[in-house]
């Protein structure tokens, strides 16, 4: 039995992934800001088989609370052996292009509020030499394009200081996965048209939990994307400006 | 976006909102009522023709939690949008079965009480509705009601078999069935005529589940020529959920494959695959209940154009010559499929349009194609002259006035929408072709 604090719990990804636990029969902590939302899923893992799941409300834009959620998290679960940050916000582009503050908190959900979150967990998980750390990224971070590199900077942040994180806690035996999934198909991409690279929030549930239990550093999901995104990677510059990605 | 039910025909250009969470059905009403928007409540979408499809559907397959199970009653409390195969994945380790079960597992409880879907059992325990004790749903007046045979009765009879039409089911308490193994005991014993059918059955009538797979493009002295597989619960045995291995129709499969030459090599072998009789043969509830669960996408067997399932019932009292009569035209027309199921019907239950009744039904698939909605026209005809209906979960072509002299209570059902808010609110391509309000 495994003892996992989610933070955005309410999202499709995590829920997936919390019902996948649930089924081992983990002990969860669900964080998030919906507490009513946070309660019904609660309930559900407990029939799902879940040994325990309690909701724990969370603004992670609130950073003065973190130290303190997070303590009642372990306090709750007696030990923390797995974090999953899977909060996130597709904010609106261009509405990020005219106003600045719109942009900074966009960065402050996604990139800011997960260093902060990961630096809590990240010195706990030190001091007790054990632990892994599962945040979602995105492969809109691996390289920044006109339709949303506000989304994107904050993802290749995210990615930066996942991986300076992992090489400090290497010789903790602590691991930071770091998940790059595609298009999924959740409520947050609700506005999108869909097509065949779109996947289900299922599947990317299913690699997550792999990827933990291979103690893997970083996983595209599904993985095709390592291919395309190793393909956008490499246009050169010079091409790479002029398309409209 | 495009938007089809499991039959690919019709298509329709819709909308389709998401519901995740309860508080964003109440607001999508809302912006529904502001916006004179008519709604359409969608599931996994396996009705087969245009229940779940409209201009503005709202998909509740996200909507699929669990609330609360009274292990001692078997009683489970779930979220509308909860799957049958979640169910089933979930509670048979804990010694529970769903008392009652369509032949996929990917459909919703709230799709189940919307068609009040029906199963192998149906000639002993009635259809799905029966085992609900209650559900929660949201009216057209954005009222949140408790609804079941003795809170708002009206509205429960309505709902139930109403095809979405009365408001958005939000949650449903339904009660399991316990078993004390996953395994079925299955017999198959062959029939070469619908009068061995009927009296194979009458024999059976005390076997828990029963269905017959029949040939239909046989005529003459073999109409009829069948299989009749029985089957209950093994007392004995694991309480073991079945693997989900399945293989996928391709996308570009050509339904020209399935012609009558194909179907009819297709059901001669497997009519003498089987043996005359056969003792007890011990399968998982999968490959008994779900057959076709392991081919995904299978609808896509049918090509490009889609198919129709056409399903009606017979009354008792209309005698098995009705049914004969309607299997001869369809062997006469050589358009029926391989897919031909026929089973008996146990009494029907007192909801408006709930589609089963005492008698007998036979379902089979139609290729989209040049003369088959004339087909069906004629065949509805028939159906309608013995007396009986047609499954509205499969229907993508009935008329209106056919619709009215099958579910005489449609008036019933009409009125009672009316008084929760339902007419303009609620509707879906079907219930428009069909001349509801």
């Amino acid at each position: 039995m495994k003892r996992i604090l989610i933070i955005g719990a309410t999202s499709a990804i995590a829920e997936a992934t919390a019902r996948l636990f649930a089924a081992r029969g983990d002990s969860l902590v669900l964080a998030g800001r919906d507490a009513q939302q946070l309660n019904r899923i609660a309930e559900d893992l407990k029939i799902r088989g879940a040994a325990s799941a309690q909701a724990l409300e969370l603004d992670v834009n609130d950073f003065g609370r973190h130290e303190t959620v997070i303590q009642q998290a372990t306090d709750q679960l007696g030990g923390l052996d797995i974090a999953l940050i899977a909060h996130g916000t597709l904010g609106n582009q261009a509405d990020c292009e005219k106003d600045f503050s719109l942009a900074l908190k966009e960065l402050n959900t996604n990139a800011i509020s997960v260093m902060s979150l990961l630096t809590v967990l990240a010195n706990r998980m030190q001091a007790q030499n054990s632990g892994q750390l599962a945040v979602i990224g995105s492969v809109a971070g691996d390289r920044g394009r006109p339709s949303n590199y506000v989304y994107g900077t904050a993802k290749a942040a995210v990615a930066t200081f996942c991986e300076g994180l992992r090489a400090r806690l290497y010789s903790h035996n602590v691991n930071v996965l770091l998940i790059k999934p595609g298009f999924v198909d959740t409520p947050m991409t609700a506005a999108f048209k869909k097509g065949p690279l779109w996947a289900k929030p299922d599947l990317i549930a299913k690699l997550i939990v792999r990827a933990l239990d291979r103690r893997l550093a970083m996983i595209y999901t599904p993985s095709f994307w390592a291919l395309i995104m190793l393909i956008i990677r490499s246009i050169p510059r010079p091409i790479f400006v002029r398309l409209k990605l | 976006m495009k938007l089809h039910g499991w039959g690919r025909y019709p298509v329709v250009d819709a909308q389709l909102m998401h519901v995740q969470r309860e508080a964003s059905a109440l607001q999508l009403l809302q912006q529904a009522r502001s916006g004179q928007q008519i709604l359409t409540p969608r599931g996994l979408g396996r009705s087969y023709g245009d229940s779940s499809i409209g201009d503005h559907v709202i998909d509740f397959s996200l909507q699929n939690r669990f609330i609360a199970f009274d292990a001692k009653q078997g009683l489970l409390e779930c979220e509308a949008g909860t799957s049958l195969r979640d169910i089933l994945t979930v509670f048979i380790p804990k010694g529970w079965f769903l008392p009652v079960t369509p032949g996929t597992q990917f459909v919703t409880v709230g799709g189940a009480i919307a068609s009040d879907v029906h199963g192998k059992n149906h000639h002993l325990d009635g259809s799905f509705s029966q085992y609900i004790e209650s559900f929660r749903i949201l009216t057209g007046n954005g009222e949140i009601l408790e609804c079941s045979a003795s809170q708002h009765p009206d509205l429960f009879r309505a709902s139930c078999g109403g095809m979405g039409l009365t408001g958005l089911i939000l949650t449903a308490r339904l009660k399991l069935r316990p078993i004390t193994s996953s395994d079925i005991l299955c017999r198959s014993i062959r029939a070469e005529n619908l009068e061995q059918l009927v009296a194979l059955f009458e024999q059976h009538a005390t076997s828990p589940y029963s269905v017959a797979w029949i040939d239909c493009l046989k005529g003459g002295a073999h109409l009829g020529r069948s299989i009749l597989m029985l089957g209950e619960h093994a007392k004995d045995g694991p309480l073991q959920v079945a693997s989900d291995n399945a293989l996928t129709v391709p996308k570009l499969f050509p339904g020209e494959l399935l012609n009558p030459f194909t179907i009819s090599a297709f059901n001669m072998l497997y009519y003498h695959r089987s043996p005359k009789t056969m003792a007890a043969q011990r399968m998982s509830y999968r490959p008994y209940f779900y057959p076709l669960d392991s081919l995904n996408d299978w609808n896509r067997m049918y090509g490009r154009k889609g198919f129709v399932q056409y399903q009606f019932m017979i009354p008792k009292a209309s005698g098995a010559s009705s049914m004969r009569k309607i299997i001869e035209a369809i062997a006469a027309s050589g358009k029926g499929s391989f897919l031909a199921v026929l089973k008996t019907f146990g009494p029907g239950n007192g909801n408006d349009l709930s589609f089963p009744g005492e008698g007998w039904t036979l379902a089979l698939d139609f290729r989209y194609d040049d003369g088959v909605l004339e087909l069906l026209d004629r065949l509805d005809e028939m159906v309608l002259d013995a007396g009986g209906r047609i499954y509205l979960t499969k229907d993508a072509r009935l008329k209106a006035h056919s619709f009215r002299r099958a579910y005489p209570h449609w008036e019933t059902f009409e009125a009672t929408r009316a008084r929760y808010g339902a007419h303009g609110r609620f509707a879906s391509a079907q219930s428009q072709r069909l001349g509801l309000l």
